[in-house]
Parts: C-alpha cells; sequence; structure tokens
C-alpha cells in the first residue's frame, strides 16, 4: 500500500508534492505552513490559529473574503491549526485549479497590504466565540485546558490550548500580524500538495508558475524543548455536568519515536471497542462507567497519552482510578493477549486502507502526503508508517507500557458536577481555569 | 516580472464530464429490494440496510424504542456475544453505524473488501435474529438513561428538543429520537422483541451495497445472505408512516428559554414545520437555503459572523423528511449580543421573502456552487451506498444524481422568490434560546416576539 507521488523543491524552498488520482474530475490543493501554537510565546498564545482566520479574509489583489470565489466555483474550502503545523486547503473542480493556486499563492506573498484593524478585530471577535462554543459552554470542555497546564510548565508550548487565552487574544494587535507573517508564511516554511485529476507535469508547472516568484523567508528559529520532568499532580475541576469524569495524562513519545506506534496500540487494547479491557470491565461487566477512551496523542515536540473515563450515576471517580491503574498495570506485566494483539493489528490496517479513500480535506491524501512530508522529510512515509504498527510484538507493547505509563509520573484530573468534590479523587486539588 | 496576471482572478474553465454512479436494482423473492454499485479501486466495501419506519414509528409512551431497538442489534446475534460480534467486526477492519432517523432505521457497515462475504452476513444475522437478552436490555437502557443525563448540559442538545417540541407538539415528529427518562423507564425487553418481529422484515426494506466488484458478483453475494430473510406473516404491523400526519399550524410558543445561568453563550433555533421532501419545489429550496444560511458566504453567516463577529458560524436548513420537516436556524452567538444577533437574522429571514429577494449574481453563485460541487459526493463507496439508501427512502428514481444538475441549472429567479414566499414564514417562526435568562430576557422584548416562555424540554 501507499500513495505514488512526484517531489520537486523549488528555487525557493517551497516543497512540491503531486498525487494523481482520476477518479472525481476534482484537485485538491493542499498547503502546510509549519507553524502552530507551539511556536507562539507567553502572553501570546492563540496567535497562530487567530492568525489563519485571517488568510481567508484577503490578500493584497483579493481584497475580499476567500470563500466568495472558490465557493462559486464549486470548490470546498478550509483551513485548521493546532500545536505544530497550520494547514489550508481546497478541493476544486479540475478546472478551478488556476483559481485555487492563484488565490493560495497570493496570501503566501502578499497578503499584509490588505490586513486592517477592522477585519483583525472582527476575526478576533469571531475565535472568541469559536472558543466559547467549544470549550467554555461545552460540557468537560475545559478539560484539556487544565491538562495542557498541568503537564508542562509555563514556558513549554505545549503549556496552553491552541485556540489560546481569551485575555491574549484581546491583547493582540496587527503588529503581531506582520512579524508572525514574515517568520512563517512563506516558501521556505511550506509545503504544498496538489492531489487528483491533474497530470504531474501540469500540476508542477502550474506550482512554479503561481508559487516561483515568492521570496524565500527567514529560516523560522527551530523550537526544541525536551518534555519536562513532571511530578505527578491530582487536580479538580468543577463544571457544568451531571457525571463526573476522570482524566489520566502521561508525558509519551513524541509523533514517529521510538514507542510512539506501541503506545498507539495500547491505548486500542485498553479502550477500542467493546472488547478492550476497559470498556469491557467497566462499561460491560461491572457498569461503573458510562463511557471509557484512551490515545496517544503523538506530537512533534512530545506526546500525551491518555485515559478517560465518565463514571455512571452514584459511582466515585477512585473506584474507576483503581480499575484504570490495574490495566494498565496488567498490560506492562503480560503484555496483550494474541487475540488482542491481531485485532489491534487488523484495524490498523483498515484505518491505512480507509485514509486511501479521499484525495482532499482533512486527513485525505493530499493532507498525508504534507503530514510525512513536514514531519518526515518524506511524502512517501505512508508504507513504513503502516510498518511501524505491523512490526509492533506483545513483549514491545508491554514494555512500553511499563517504560511510560506503569508508576510514571501523571496528571489525574477529576471532573465532578458543581457541589460534588465528594465524587473526586480524594487528593485532588482545584484548578482555576477559563 | 510575475508570471501571473494578478489584476483579476483566474476565470474556471468548463466542468469536466462526470459519470455518475450506475445503480444495478434486483427485488428478491422475499421483497427485498437490493442495489448494487461498482465503484471504486481503494479495497473497501460498504453495504447500508435501510429499513423504512424510525422514530416516528414510536407510540407516543414508548418514545426511544426504535433507537433501543437499533443500539440492541450489535449486542449480540445468533448465541453470539456483543463482544463475540464486536470482535468480528474488528477483524474485517469493521466500521459499523447503526442510525434511527425519524423516518427510517440505517444499519451501515464499511469493512475491508476481502470480508464482504462475513460482513454481508453480519449485517443479516445481526438484522434478523439479535439475542435482545434481557440482561443486555437493562444495560443498554442504563446506559441510555446515563446519556440522557449528559444531555441536560448540552445546550445543542437542549435547544433541538425543546424546538422539536414547540413545532410538533402532539405530532410523532416531536419525538426525541433516543426518548425520554420517562419513555425508556417504560420499556420491556419485550417491547423490543414485539417491535424488532414488527420492524424487521425484508418486504420493503432495501439493502445497497457498493464495492469495486462487478455488479453480478454483488447481486450474487447479497442475494446468497439475504435471500432467506423471510417475512413474518404473524408479525404485528406497525405504522412506519406516521411521520405524514398533518403537523400543527401554528408553534405553542414563539419565543422560549431554557434557562442556562452564567452561559458563555447562547444557543439559538429559529424556525418552523415546512414541508416533505416530496415537494415539488425541492431544487429551488436547495438554491434558496444555499442563499440565505446554506454555505459560508451565505446572507446569514455572512452578517452575522463577518460582519458583526457575533458567531463562530449560522446556518439554516430545510430538513426535508417523508412527512413534513422543519426549517430551522441555527448558530450560537456570545451572551451579551443575543438579542441583537437574533435581531439581525429575524430580519435576514424577513428580507429574502420580501424587500431583499434573492438577486440574479446570488442565484447564479448558488447554483455553480452546488452544482459543481456535486461530483464531490461521489468519492467512497460509503458515501455513494448511503445517498443510493436515500433515494430508497424518499421514493427517487436511479436517475436522480443524472437529473440533479439540469434541473438545478433550470430553476428561475422567480421560482426561488416564489419558494421563500411558500415555505419560510416569519409570521408563524418560534425562536429558542437555550441562555442566561438574567442577561438575556430584560431586553429580549424589543424584538416583538410576544411573551418569552421559559421552557424545559422532555428529556
Amino acid at each position: 500500500m501507499q500513495i505514488p507521488y512526484t517531489k520537486t523543491t523549488l528555487a525557493n524552498g517551497l516543497d512540491v508534492i503531486v498525487h494523481e488520482d482520476h477518479q472525481l474530475p476534482m484537485v485538491a490543493v493542499n498547503l502546510w505552513y509549519h507553524v502552530g501554537s507551539k511556536n507562539e510565546r507567553p502572553g501570546r498564545t492563540g496567535f497562530a490559529h487567530l492568525f489563519e482566520h485571517l488568510m481567508f479574509e484577503g490578500s493584497a489583489h483579493h481584497d475580499s473574503g476567500y470563500f466568495e470565489p472558490l465557493q462559486r466555483a464549486g470548490g470546498l474550502i478550509n483551513g485548521s491549526t493546532n500545536t505544530d503545523r497550520t494547514n489550508y486547503w481546497e478541493v476544486v473542480p479540475t478546472g478551478a485549479i488556476d483559481l485555487a493556486l492563484w488565490m493560495e499563492s497570493d496570501r503566501m506573498g502578499h497578503l499584509l497590504p490588505a490586513l486592517t484593524d477592522e477585519k483583525f478585530s472582527n476575526q478576533r471577535d469571531v475565535v472568541l466565540n469559536e472558543r466559547r462554543q467549544n470549550y467554555e459552554n461545552r460540557p468537560y470542555g475545559l478539560a484539556g485546558v487544565a491538562l495542557a497546564a498541568a503537564l508542562f510548565p509555563p514556558e513549554h508550548p505545549y503549556h496552553w490550548i491552541t485556540i489560546g487565552d481569551p485575555e491574549d487574544l484581546r491583547a493582540a494587535s496587527l503588529a503581531d500580524v506582520k512579524t508572525f507573517f514574515e517568520t512563517y508564511y512563506h516558501p521556505g516554511n511550506a509545503s504544498l500538495t496538489l492531489a487528483g485529476d491533474i497530470e504531474t507535469g501540469r500540476a508542477l508547472e502550474l506550482a512554479d508558475r503561481y508559487f516561483g516568484d515568492i521570496p524565500r523567508g527567514p529560516q523560522p528559529p527551530p523550537v526544541t524543548t525536551a518534555a519536562p520532568a513532571i511530578a505527578s499532580q491530582s487536580l479538580l475541576l468543577e463544571d457544568r455536568v451531571e457525571l463526573p469524569r476522570l482524566y489520566l495524562s502521561w508525558h509519551s513519545p513524541a509523533m514517529f519515536a521510538a514507542d510512539d506506534a506501541e503506545l498507539d496500540l495500547a491505548a486500542d487494547v485498553l479502550a477500542h471497542g467493546k472488547t478492550s479491557r476497559l470498556y469491557r470491565q467497566l462499561v460491560y461487566e461491572r457498569r461503573l462507567a458510562t463511557d471509557v477512551s484512551s490515545y496517544q496523542h503523538s506530537r512533534e515536540l512530545s506526546g500525551l497519552f491518555q485515559v478517560a473515563c465518565t463514571a455512571a450515576a452514584g459511582v466515585s471517580l477512585p473506584t474507576l482510578e483503581q480499575a484504570v491503574t490495574e490495566a494498565i498495570q496488567g498490560l506492562g506485566d503480560a503484555g496483550p493477549t494474541a487475540v488482542e494483539l491481531a485485532r489491534a493489528e487488523a484495524q490498523t490496517e483498515a484505518q491505512f486502507v480507509y485514509r486511501l479513500q479521499t484525495v482532499g480535506g482533512f486527513g485525505g491524501k493530499s493532507d498525508q502526503l504534507n503530514a510525512y512530508n513536514v514531519f518526515k522529510s518524506n511524502p512517501g512515509f505512508f508504507d513504513a508508517d503502516l510498518e511501524r504498527y505491523q512490526s509492533v510484538t506483545g513483549a514491545g507493547m508491554a514494555a512500553a507500557v511499563r517504560r511510560w505509563l506503569v508508576g510514571q509520573p501523571r496528571v489525574a484530573l477529576s471532573l465532578v458536577p458543581r457541589g460534588r468534590r465528594d465524587l473526586a479523587l480524594a487528593d485532588a486539588t482545584e484548578v482555576q481555569v477559563s | 516580472m510575475s508570471r501571473v496576471d494578478r489584476s483579476k482572478l483566474p476565470v474556471p474553465g468548463p466542468p469536466r464530464p462526470f459519470a455518475f454512479p450506475r445503480i444495478t436494482r434486483v427485488t428478491l423473492a422475499n421483497g427485498l429490494n437490493l442495489r448494487v454499485i461498482s465503484h471504486g479501486s481503494v479495497p473497501v466495501a460498504a453495504a447500508v440496510l435501510l429499513l423504512p419506519g424510525g422514530s416516528s414509528a414510536d407510540a407516543p409512551s414508548q418514545s426511544g424504542l426504535a433507537s433501543l431497538a437499533a443500539d440492541l442489534l450489535d449486542e449480540g446475534s445468533r448465541g453470539q456475544s456483543a463482544l463475540e460480534i464486536s470482535d468480528r467486526i474488528a477483524r474485517m477492519g469493521g466500521d459499523l453505524d447503526l442510525e434511527v432517523s425519524h423516518d427510517a432505521t440505517v444499519v451501515s457497515l464499511a469493512m475491508l473488501d476481502r470480508f464482504i462475504d462475513d460482513g454481508l452476513s453480519l449485517v443479516h444475522e445481526i438484522c434478523t435474529s439479535p439475542n435482545l437478552a434481557e440482561s443486555d436490555f437493562a444495560r443498554i437502557r442504563q446506559l441510555r438513561l446515563e446519556r440522557l443525563r449528559q444531555l441536560r448540559d448540552h445546550p445543542g442538545a437542549l435547544a433541538d428538543r425543546a424546538f422539536a417540541q414547540l413545532l410538533y407538539q402532539s405530532h410523532p415528529y416531536a419525538q426525541p429520537n433516543h426518548g425520554t427518562g420517562a419513555s425508556l423507564g417504560s420499556l420491556t425487553v419485550e417491547d423490543v422483541r414485539r417491535y424488532h418481529s414488527a420492524m424487521f422484515q425484508p418486504a420493503g426494506a432495501t439493502l445497497v451495497v457498493a464495492a469495486n466488484q462487478p455488479p453480478d458478483v454483488l447481486v450474487a453475494k447479497a442475494s446468497a445472505v439475504f435471500g432467506s430473510w423471510q417475512s413474518d406473516g404473524a408479525a404485528p404491523a406497525i405504522a412506519r408512516d406516521r411521520g405524514q400526519l398533518d403537523p400543527p399550524r401554528e408553534p405553542s410558543a414563539r419565543l422560549a428559554i431554557v434557562p442556562r445561568p452564567g452561559a458563555a453563550q447562547s444557543e439559538l433555533r429559529l424556525g418552523h414545520v415546512a414541508t416533505s421532501r416530496r415537494t415539488p419545489d425541492y431544487h429551488a429550496l436547495v438554491l434558496l437555503n444555499t442563499v440565505l444560511g446554506g454555505q459560508f458566504v451565505s446572507r446569514l453567516n455572512m452578517n452575522l459572523r463577518e460582519d458583526k463577529g457575533y458567531t463562530y458560524g449560522v446556518r439554516t436548513g430545510f430538513d426535508l423528511r417523508r412527512g413534513d420537516g422543519p426549517f430551522v436556524l441555527q448558530t450560537s452567538v456570545g451572551t451579551e449580543v443575543t438579542v441583537p444577533a437574533l435581531g439581525e437574522a429575524l430580519d435576514e429571514l424577513r428580507a429574502i421573502r420580501n424587500g431583499r429577494p434573492v438577486t440574479a449574481d446570488e442565484l447564479a453563485l448558488a447554483k455553480s456552487s452546488v452544482a459543481l460541487g456535486y461530483p464531490r459526493g461521489f468519492e467512497t463507496v460509503q458515501q455513494i451506498a448511503r445517498s443510493v439508501a436515500q433515494l430508497a427512502l424518499h421514493d427517487l428514481p436511479d436517475s436522480y444524481f443524472e437529473e440533479f444538475i439540469p434541473r438545478l441549472e433550470a430553476v428561475t429567479l422567480d421560482e426561488v422568490a416564489s419558494a421563500a414566499h411558500r415555505y419560510l414564514q416569519p409570521d408563524r417562526m418560534v425562536t429558542v434560546i437555550v441562555g442566561d435568562p438574567e442577561r438575556v430576557s430584560q431586553t429580549v422584548g424589543m424584538l416583538g416576539l410576544g411573551e418569552l416562555q421559559t421552557v424545559s424540554p422532555p428529556i
């Protein structure tokens, strides 16, 4: 299995990757900038994401919204920001490829002249509402804020979540935009993939035509911060929820590092599907929990392994904490059974196959080629990535669980209904988040 | 010297021809409608079984029954336990979805292509011979009750439930798919067994299979598995089309609040009962909605988000069902701008109908946006199988996909104007706010929507 591609690097440093798939008369344009909230600094958090919004508000030669011409052409258009990268994409009918490239290149090469205070303050309001909608006004929505802050010290770029702090967003200025753009938004810090109904030669020619004359910018300063040592902590957060939820989080390997795949599959064995150990025990048999989830969230600088578990009515969190701790201990001691490992491998293979189904959008082939290019300097890493999972052994998974989870420092968060601190872990101390 | 003319945007070339999926139809001797589509190059297969009659078929005191019954399908069948079923699905790289809408129960399975035989067998087994054991029933019902409890803190769920209740009152479309604590509490496993034997009959059901295999191979595989499914002549009858009963003319309140003290945002729903999927004005409504609130550059989103910054986004939709579904506007806005945001939304709804009708350019934009993007919906076997199942639900012809674009293109400005007049009815509209009563109720009177009623949706 693979995603066939051609890669070239333009004279200005822009990586261009092309993948042909002529099933639909559509082309996916996918552009990554290697910048995310990890490139922010304390006091100016949320900026990378706020900036992403501004990229849709117009550029020097098209000084109005980016959605209108592309939607008129039948295109789908979006973007996203996380800690490590920002991506922008369009899926357009084949005949609109020039339009999409014209626009992507205009905002890469000529954004600043079109930026005004008015656009800036409007999008800041939109982002403040996005934060209210997805975090503040959503049950359990602030758990991630509390966990990030506890797992990483204030100077570490994973200490804050990507959407940022509301006070920082209000303090952001148009002057910040200029510096940010010049540092990170240029060909030398970007990767462009065209996938779909387009011939490779023409795609490369168009990429060079539209992006070739944008000057290469400065090499952005690297962000290299080792995962800091943490002491175990037990936190308490009251929220407007009916049922309490326990979160347990550990530092874990960075993306593609040793033990990353092992822990990813360990998360499956623990909490993916009814046959997983925690679901089976806590939800299916003992009925102590209404749901359980687990994942290895691997990122560029370091990873985060998390188990979350919502208590059934009348169940307190210490009961769940004990069960999760024992399940992890058990997986570290004896590893997965052959059946568990085979099941996790089968699901992994299927996930890789499903990922070949779409050319564009979040997680489509164009997005994957860029991910592998930006993080591994190798767009063809698909095969090797699958191989990482297929080579996981039971003993290897057990060793990874022991190395990273069993007895390792962790942050526990008891998120309880208001006025129900009695349900929390006994040693939990209250945290303030907003 | 740049090689690019940046004085104007490039004009897109003409659309390339696109062949919509060909549907092969067979009706099995047991009355099951089989539709297969050969598609794709990725080794993934999709099967969708659609049974007409969804939550609207539930008796009022038993709301949530259809949904609970569907949820029990994969909790064990033919003597296998829930864990064994789950393991089997995992091993085929499967993804099973059990979904109950107002009008239908839909069982969808995606799987690696090489497991298609086992996948079809599994769908057949869980639908025709689920265990429906007492202990599994008790466990799943308890989980449902706990999910319902959690919904009380979910502004979107509260808003949806309050909106449906005010609009539909005693009509079956008022019934929440997942039921209420009271209705779930009164159900027994016998109710589920009775419902299952009535509901899961081959006659009238539709099975869609899409995979990268020749149609005759797919027909043979599906027939081999589903051909033995026999109708149960003694099964009780079920009222599958209660959704087509006449809905109430007027909402039971015009302006309602579900109190959420201290909320950072107000979750809003505005709308009224509109029409059914059978409406001859379907294509005009698609275009009207696209202009009004159906895409990013719609009037509402450009106003409330891009001009005012009141929200992260706002959208509208005609939720067209077998019976008369609602028109709904939905958004969440900052608490302090609740009233101005509602004012702008109401103005837009009134204006597109009377005062600022859809312009020729807006109509052209909507047409090209929807028509040129249409092939995007035919990329994966899962998308295609689901779309074909929707054709079956709404009695639409196999030529529907091919005819969609020409029919859309044929819609005139007059037709959109008259659709706006007929299907948007601000005077019959209900407005639901889930938000902080203290900070909203003082000023909401200025909207002229009448008295603010405090409601508590059935959960």
